[in-house]
């Protein structure tokens, strides 16, 4: 139960957390953050791992595409320069990951930069269609610039060590994941408080009037262009480390969709919504895996149609969101929280 | 000198089928403001249409052919109907989404019921290649271009003259206006989705007479996209040009660049040109840009 | 002192001549108000004055600074606010985040100190919640509805509403275009009023676009005529209101 919504201080109405309820819960949630590596299998850290840095990615792309407004078809592009940045560093000039880090998602920032500027003068679909070039052109040169990026043989990562400490399995990985995630949410939640989150918005729901606001329009959308990059050039980052590899079938443009589903079910421009969206997107294939393994004990080939089946699924997903429920998983969220509020006193 | 009329001879053949699926794309976004992602899967699906009338179905080429264009503009209709009404007025994301959604949706119906093997269609034309000096055209390209080339008259014509393509020019130009002067806007939608599909399977339907097919044949409609930004999003003469400068410029490229530049340099040349392009005019070369009020 | 002055200013777009000529004073403190036939160019001459139209000929003068080549944003920075006819809100905020929006120009905080939030970016938060609840929310008595979507609203809120923007850029001239359209009498009366309040309290000089005529000739100082892109007339409301062309554009020619 959650009533009792009363303040005394602007400073306690502005709170990300406002109740004391929802601080019980937040702790709760933490302490089972801390727990599940304890308690999880390699399977399931494996899982959460990958979430872990799709929810980095996917706050990255929500920023610019659901806060900002401004579509963008080539964000795998940029998870994967953040990727190849990361390994080559590393084992080019033998940097130490924790350095790796940053500036990878600086590198992707930059390219971001790059391509952004120009775009500034297009909208909409112009501005969709660019970044589609843009992920063409970049995937090409993954593959084609073999003195750099080792071709389609891609590059081999060691484990990241920090402080001598080897991070070299899904348990240990966790405890980069996790802190990343919490940095990079925490982050992006604590700008749409500010005048930048709010200038974001203001150009998605009318970049005219916004403009005639105070805005200037090419800045935020550079800002947006460069946090949403660097965000995917982090995320690149951790997925290079985690994995190991980096070949460049790993960023195609299906890629660049999936993150956009992401925080299409999730809910566009809440910053919870790619958290929901990154876990959501992640857990359904594989949820569609165990029940056809179940299938399989009567038909032995089901197993044959779990592709296909995911390629299904996963459209029909967007499609029912984007029909049903365009607010997505957030506005859901919301409204299971609103039902509860008085529960069981509603009446 | 012989080469160079080679490849510009082949990229307008090719270019031809680019054109015409370029036509559809802009039928339906004139008509309704929707670009379709799933432009490739409509080409795809096209495909297997006839694969599985004439191949598995056994059923002689013309009718074939027939009932692919029935069976797309069923597809074109269904679509429309079931899916993108819904959308109207959704901010532009929405609309791209479900469209990618939807492309999706097919591809993996199409794995699932033709599987993702290889299928070739039985020879239609004659083996023969055309021969004009010492430029060669395949068979296939020849024909594929012929067919696109009566295609594209027939939908020009029918959008110039014929009834419905005066309602959804108007329709087109100006929504509400159309819909005062008792035209039915929706069932235009739904024409248009219609038209655009059939459009798209005649373009899979020569792609796959060239090259077979296999569900990942809709990877050909992102080429689409420079062809529609060259001519204008919203231009039908704008996507015939468009076809027949991309059809030239990836033969030419593939022809003459693949020597200094690794990989395949003709599926990454339009891309290129489109971001030269972009850069130079920011709504395309024949878009138009519009009077923004307040 | 005239605060806000335009000279000449001349418009078009493509063959289309939207404005010629135009040339007109606001003195400080003023309420300057802007009437004409529907079309005439009345919203043109505001967009060039915002900056959001570059007009071919003619200057924006502002404070004694010729700003005909500024950017919107850095003519909103230096204290000209703007509210819309066709309400122009974000749709995706609260009432109390579109607010805040228009204090943009006049707040610190960056890319970065708004990642970090604590320390500056919070401060400067607080003060301007304070300011945006103190001095506008209060002012124009939306208390009720900051929290709520701006989409839910009735349309006279968030004629309101946007007013409040506009007074959170803190505004050394406020240029509003249509306030009362579309208004019953009580909703009109009440903007009337916050118009009037925010001139005689704040000293904020208003050039304003209306229709209903009763508010124009209740409130403002000085009217200018504008009829086909030019204008016919200027003066006091009784001056304006007797001039024989405006009576011919309003009423149309006496055949005899």
């Amino acid at each position: 139960m959650r009533i009792g919504d009363y303040k005394v201080s602007y400073g306690a109405d502005e709170a990300v957390f406002r109740t004391g309820t929802v601080r019980v819960w937040m702790i709760v949630l933490f302490l089972a953050m801390a727990v599940f590596p304890f308690w999880a299998g390699d399977y399931l850290l494996y899982m959460a791992n990958l979430t872990g840095i799709a929810i980095v990615a996917a706050v990255g792309l929500n920023i610019l595409t659901g806060a900002a407004g401004q579509i963008s078809l080539g964000h795998a592009a940029f998870v994967g320069i953040g990727a190849y940045t990361s390994a080559i560093l590393i084992t080019k000039l033998g940097l130490p990951f924790i350095i790796c880090l940053p500036l990878s998602g600086l590198s992707a920032a930059l390219f971001g930069v790059i391509v952004g500027a120009p775009s500034m003068r297009m909208k909409g679909l112009y501005l969709c269609i660019a970044t589609l070039a843009a992920q063409v052109i970049f995937e090409y040169l993954f593959k084609n610039w073999e003195s750099l990026t080792g071709g389609i043989r891609g590059i081999n990562v060691p484990a990241p060590t920090i402080f001598g400490f080897e991070f070299n399995n899904e348990f240990r990985f966790y405890f980069i994941t996790v802190p990343v995630v919490i940095i990079v949410v925490t982050a992006a939640r604590n700008l749409f408080r500010t005048r930048v989150g709010r200038a974001f918005i203001a150009i998605r729901d009318r970049d005219f009037s916004a403009q005639l606001m105070g805005i200037n329009l090419f800045r935020y959308k550079l800002y947006a262009f460069a946090l949403s990059s660097f965000l995917a050039g982090v995320a690149g980052c951790l997925w290079v480390n985690f994995i190991k590899i980096v070949t460049p079938e790993h960023f195609p443009l299906h890629e660049s969709i999936r993150y956009l589903a992401m925080i299409i079910v999730g809910g566009l421009g809440s910053v919870l919504g790619s958290i929901f969206g990154a876990i959501f997107m992640t857990i359904i294939p594989e949820v569609l895996k165990s029940m056809l393994n179940i299938v399989s004990a009567f038909s032995p080939d089901a197993m044959a149609y779990l592709s296909p089946l995911q390629t299904v699924v996963f459209g029909l997903l967007i499609v029912v969101f984007l029909v049903f429920e365009p607010h997505g998983l957030a506005e859901m969220w919301r409204r299971v929280k609103d039902y509860f509020r008085l529960w069981p006193f509603e009446h | 000198m012989w080469f160079f009329l080679e490849l510009i001879a082949n990229g307008i053949a090719v270019g031809g089928v680019y054109a015409l699926i370029a036509l559809g794309f802009v039928l339906i976004y004139k008509a309704t403001s929707i670009i379709n992602f799933a432009t490739g899967e409509f080409m795809m699906i096209g495909a297997y249409f006839f694969y599985t009338f004439m191949v598995m179905l056994g059923l002689p080429a013309i009718p074939s052919f027939l009932l692919v264009m029935l069976g797309s503009a069923a597809l074109g209709f269904a679509v429309e109907r079931a899916i993108l009404r819904h959308m109207l007025g959704q901010p532009t994301i929405s609309i791209v989404m479900v469209t990618i959604g939807l492309s999706s949706i097919l591809l993996g119906l199409a794995e699932l019921i033709w599987t993702s093997d290889f299928k070739n269609f039985p020879p239609l034309f004659p083996r023969a290649p055309i021969i004009m000096g010492e430029v060669v055209i395949r068979s296939n390209f020849f024909w594929g271009f012929v067919i696109a080339m009566a295609a594209v008259v027939v939908f020009a014509l029918l959008f110039k003259y014929a009834k419905v393509g005066v309602a959804m020019r108007a329709t087109a130009n100006d929504q509400m206006s159309a819909f005062s002067m008792g035209i039915n806007v929706r069932t235009m939608f739904t024409v248009a989705w219609s038209m655009g599909a059939i459009a798209a399977a005649l373009g899979g339907l020569i792609i796959g007479n060239i090259g077979g097919i296999q569900p990942t044949l809709g990877m050909v409609g992102l080429t689409i996209f420079p062809v529609v930004i060259l001519g204008g999003l919203d231009s039908i003469a704008g996507a015939v040009v468009g076809g027949f400068i991309v059809g030239i410029v990836e033969n030419l490229a593939g022809g003459y660049l693949h020597e200094y530049v690794p990989g395949d340099v003709k599926e990454l040349a339009p891309f290129v040109v489109l971001v030269l392009i972009l850069l130079i005019k920011p709504y395309g070369l024949f878009g138009k840009e519009e009077i923004e009020r307040l | 002192m005239a605060i806000l002055s335009v000279e000449d200013l001349s418009l078009s777009f493509g063959g289309l001549k939207v404005l010629s000529e135009v040339g007109f004073a606001v003195e400080d403190g003023d309420i300057f108000a802007i009437i004409g036939p529907n079309g005439a160019g009345k919203t043109s001459i505001l967009n060039c004055i915002g900056g959001f139209y570059r007009p071919q000929k003619g200057k924006v003068i502002f404070e004694g600074s010729d700003i005909t080549r500024r950017s919107p944003d850095r003519r909103a920075a230096l204290g000209l606010a703007r509210t819309f006819q066709n309400i122009a809100l974000y749709r995706g905020m609260t009432v109390l985040d579109n607010i805040k929006l228009g204090a943009h120009a006049h707040l610190h905080t960056g890319l970065l100190k708004g990642l970090l939030y604590w320390g500056p970016a919070a401060r400067e938060e607080m003060a301007l919640r304070q300011e945006v609840e103190e001095d506008i929310i209060d002012f124009l008595e939306i208390e009720a509805i900051r929290k709520l979507p701006v989409a839910s609203l009735a349309y006279g809120l968030q004629k309101r509403v946007e007013l409040a923007r506009a007074l959170a850029m803190r505004p050394k001239v406020l240029l509003m275009d249509e306030p009362v359209a579309g208004m019953n009498a009580e909703e009109t009366e009440d903007m009337a009023r916050f118009i009037l309040d925010i001139k005689e309290e704040r000293g904020i000089t208003i050039v304003i676009i209306e229709h209903d005529m009763n508010v124009i000739m209740d409130i403002s100082d000085r009217v200018s005529v504008i009829n086909f892109g030019q204008k016919i007339a200027e003066g006091t409301p009784d001056e304006v209101q007797a001039h024989p062309e405006v009576i011919k554009a309003y009423l149309g020619e006496k055949r005899d």
